[in-house]
């Protein structure tokens, strides 16, 4: 089949189905391919006027500027450390969390800590900025208990110091149920044989883990890791909002592409500006999963995306 | 996860081995893992006892002492202040939920559509038109022209259709529908075909019944991120009568916004009326049917994400 010829013949043997998908070929249409052509407003001095191709068009420059200002380096640097933050740290806690659930007997006790890790899952970002308020206030809980203990309190709004802890903190603490269910999946998998096999050769449990679930759970383990490391450019735009909101004391230490992007619009109305953050992001990003989805290709053919 | 975890090594272990006297290894092993499992479940519980204790303390004590892990005090008065002029909260209630059941049935529907067709092998072009889908998670124009699209092509400022219409589509759900029927035997729709059904007839008489389990996964995962949802309206709502219950919650404490309270009854009383106890009252009163309808749903959550974490 090929041509126009094969794509009229097919349209009409399963119209139906094409019909069926149609709706949502228009919704990504409309809200993702669509506005793919107003990358374009990197490109010019946005005039609110002059609407997308009224604008000035003024070449690279507001990369130049983003580039020359450091602005691009110091919104890349924060991404790209909390990122790395998050799936090293989290990884290994949630591989802690799965290797522990997996081998400890008391039925009742796995089930309600695994509830009750899968829960901050299910909390919306906004809750969370009321235990940031309710934790880090001057009237927060932190500062009771230094108050009751005699000692100074602390302002943490105006030192940049103790945000990156908190916000490591609660992305490993919202996504460490999620992550548990996935390698708790990958632990259920492992053949029970190898376990008995090695009982018999007198190993003892630390010994197993080391010898049986660690390497097994390596290929699991370095898939997560790629992918994650795929999407390193793109922000918790969530995490940072509700945590650190429009605080400008914190931002050397708290503000990442997605949270200036979303300043450039909403407060600077730098529309080419912002654009152009944003493009980078996603120009980049799409540059290295790309790769990395090569890198899988090459080694594990099965796991690659496409 | 009740079935899943019978078949976890550990449990089938003591029932073959429990004559074996435990070793050393596997006693510490044990103290150690119960000990850090029950210190992260209390850590994730932590941060919601503070936010009900808060809620429970007299603003007085909060004033003078702080939020503390263990009030001395109780008092109801933050909630009462909460629902002494409700209106703000049922209506955003209102504007949440009528969010969330239109944008979860219609996602649901066109999801499971698309789902199906994409699924079908004598479908020609599924796999172009999957990867046409899929391709808008690896690269997108950002969001500012996202927001101009939105705001000045369609004209959605202010309209309810912000916050139903972002959430509607995900090409992970699609992928993961498309996964959940495809594993739906082949010969039900070609047995069918002969029989003379259409196409559209087979989904919604056979293959839809069928893909309950895989349905109420979506659903859920589409209900809760409309739930959840506070963004869009940040983006697009700017009248207050429209803000859903996660957008009220933040507007309330960043105190950008003051919820209608008949606090102004406190002015002549030598009471000090409820503001930060009051946050953490909506706080609760926002998340309360999340927490209380968790038990029940967590287990289609996991069953999703092992579902997902197999390729598509």
């Amino acid at each position: 089949m090929s041509g126009k010829g094969g794509l009229i013949r097919e349209l009409n043997r399963n119209k139906v189905l094409f019909l069926m998908v149609a709706p949502t070929l228009l919704f990504f249409i409309v809200f993702s391919y669509i506005p793919m052509v107003g990358v374009y407003y990197a490109f010019t001095k946005f005039d609110f006027d002059g609407g997308l191709f009224g604008s000035e068009f003024i070449g690279l420059k507001n990369f130049e500027f983003l580039f020359k200002s450091g602005i691009l380096w110091d919104l890349t640097k924060n991404t790209v450390l909390y990122n790395l933050a998050f799936i090293i740290l989290g990884n290994i806690m949630q591989i802690i969390c799965a290797i522990f659930l997996a081998q400890l007997t008391s039925k009742w006790f796995k089930k309600t800590a695994q509830s009750l890790m899968f829960l901050p899952y299910f909390l919306s970002w906004v809750l969370v900025g009321a235990f940031v308020f309710n934790l880090f206030s001057d009237l927060g809980v932190v500062n009771s208990v230094l108050t009751q203990l005699g000692l100074q309190t602390y302002d943490f709004y105006l030192q940049t110091a103790p945000w990156k802890y908190i916000i490591v903190f609660f992305n490993i603490w919202k996504g460490i149920g999620y992550g548990t269910v996935i390698y708790l999946a990958a632990i259920m998998s492992i053949s029970e044989d190898y376990y008995e096999a090695a009982k018999i050769d007198g190993a003892n449990i630390f010994q197993q883990i080391r010898r049986i679930t660690l390497p097994l759970l390596m290929p699991t383990f370095i898939l997560l890791i790629m992918f994650s490391l795929g999407g390193i450019l793109k922000g918790q735009f969530d995490l940072f909002y509700q945590i650190i909101g429009n605080n400008g004391m914190l931002y050397e230490a708290t503000d990442i592409i997605d949270t200036y992007v979303f300043r450039s619009l909403t407060i600077n109305f730098d529309i080419g500006m912002g654009t152009a953050a944003g493009l980078y992001q996603s120009f980049f990003g799409f540059v290295l999963i790309m790769t990395v989805n090569y890198i899988i290709k090459k080694t594990h053919e099965e796991y690659a995306l496409f | 996860m009740g079935t899943e975890v019978e078949k976890l090594p550990g449990v089938r272990r003591k029932k073959t081995g429990s004559k074996i006297k435990q070793d050393k290894a596997t006693i510490a092993f044990n103290i150690i893992g119960y000990t850090l499992l029950a210190l992260i479940s209390i850590i994730c519980l932590v941060p919601f006892w503070l936010i009900v204790a808060g809620s429970f303390t007299d603003e007085l004590e909060i004033i003078s002492e702080g939020f503390k892990l263990f009030p001395s005090t109780i008092s109801f008065e933050a909630y009462r202040s909460v629902f002494s002029t409700p209106e703000q909260i049922y209506r955003a209630y209102g504007v949440t939920i009528g969010v969330t059941v239109a944008g979860s049935l219609l996602g649901l529907f066109l999801t499971s559509m698309a789902g199906y067709a994409l699924s079908r092998k004598d479908f020609l072009y599924r796999n172009s038109l999957s990867f046409f889908i899929y391709f808008t998670t690896l690269f997108s124009g950002g969001l500012i022209p996202w927001y101009i699209m939105m705001t000045k092509y369609l004209g959605l400022k202010d309209s309810y259709w912000a916050l139903i219409l972002p959430p509607l589509l995900s090409a992970w759900n699609i992928i993961l529908m498309r996964s959940f029927m495809k594993s739906i035997p082949e010969s039900i729709v070609e047995s069918a075909k002969i029989d003379g059904a259409g196409d559209f007839l087979i989904y919604r008489k056979l293959i839809l019944p069928l893909s309950t389990p895989g349905l109420a996964t979506i659903g859920l995962f589409l209900a809760l991120g409309y739930w959840n949802d506070w963004f869009n309206a940040n983006m697009f709502i700017t009248t207050g009568d429209k803000y859903p219950l996660q957008f009220l919650l933040y507007k309330i404490l960043s105190s950008a916004a003051v919820l209608q309270t008949n606090n102004g009854s406190y002015l002549a009383a030598n009471v000090v009326p409820p503001t930060e106890t009051l946050k953490m009252a909506v706080a609760v009163v926002v998340t309360g049917p999340v927490v209380l309808l968790y038990p029940f749903v967590q287990r289609y959550f996991v069953k999703g994400l092992t579902v997902g974490a197999v390729k598509g």
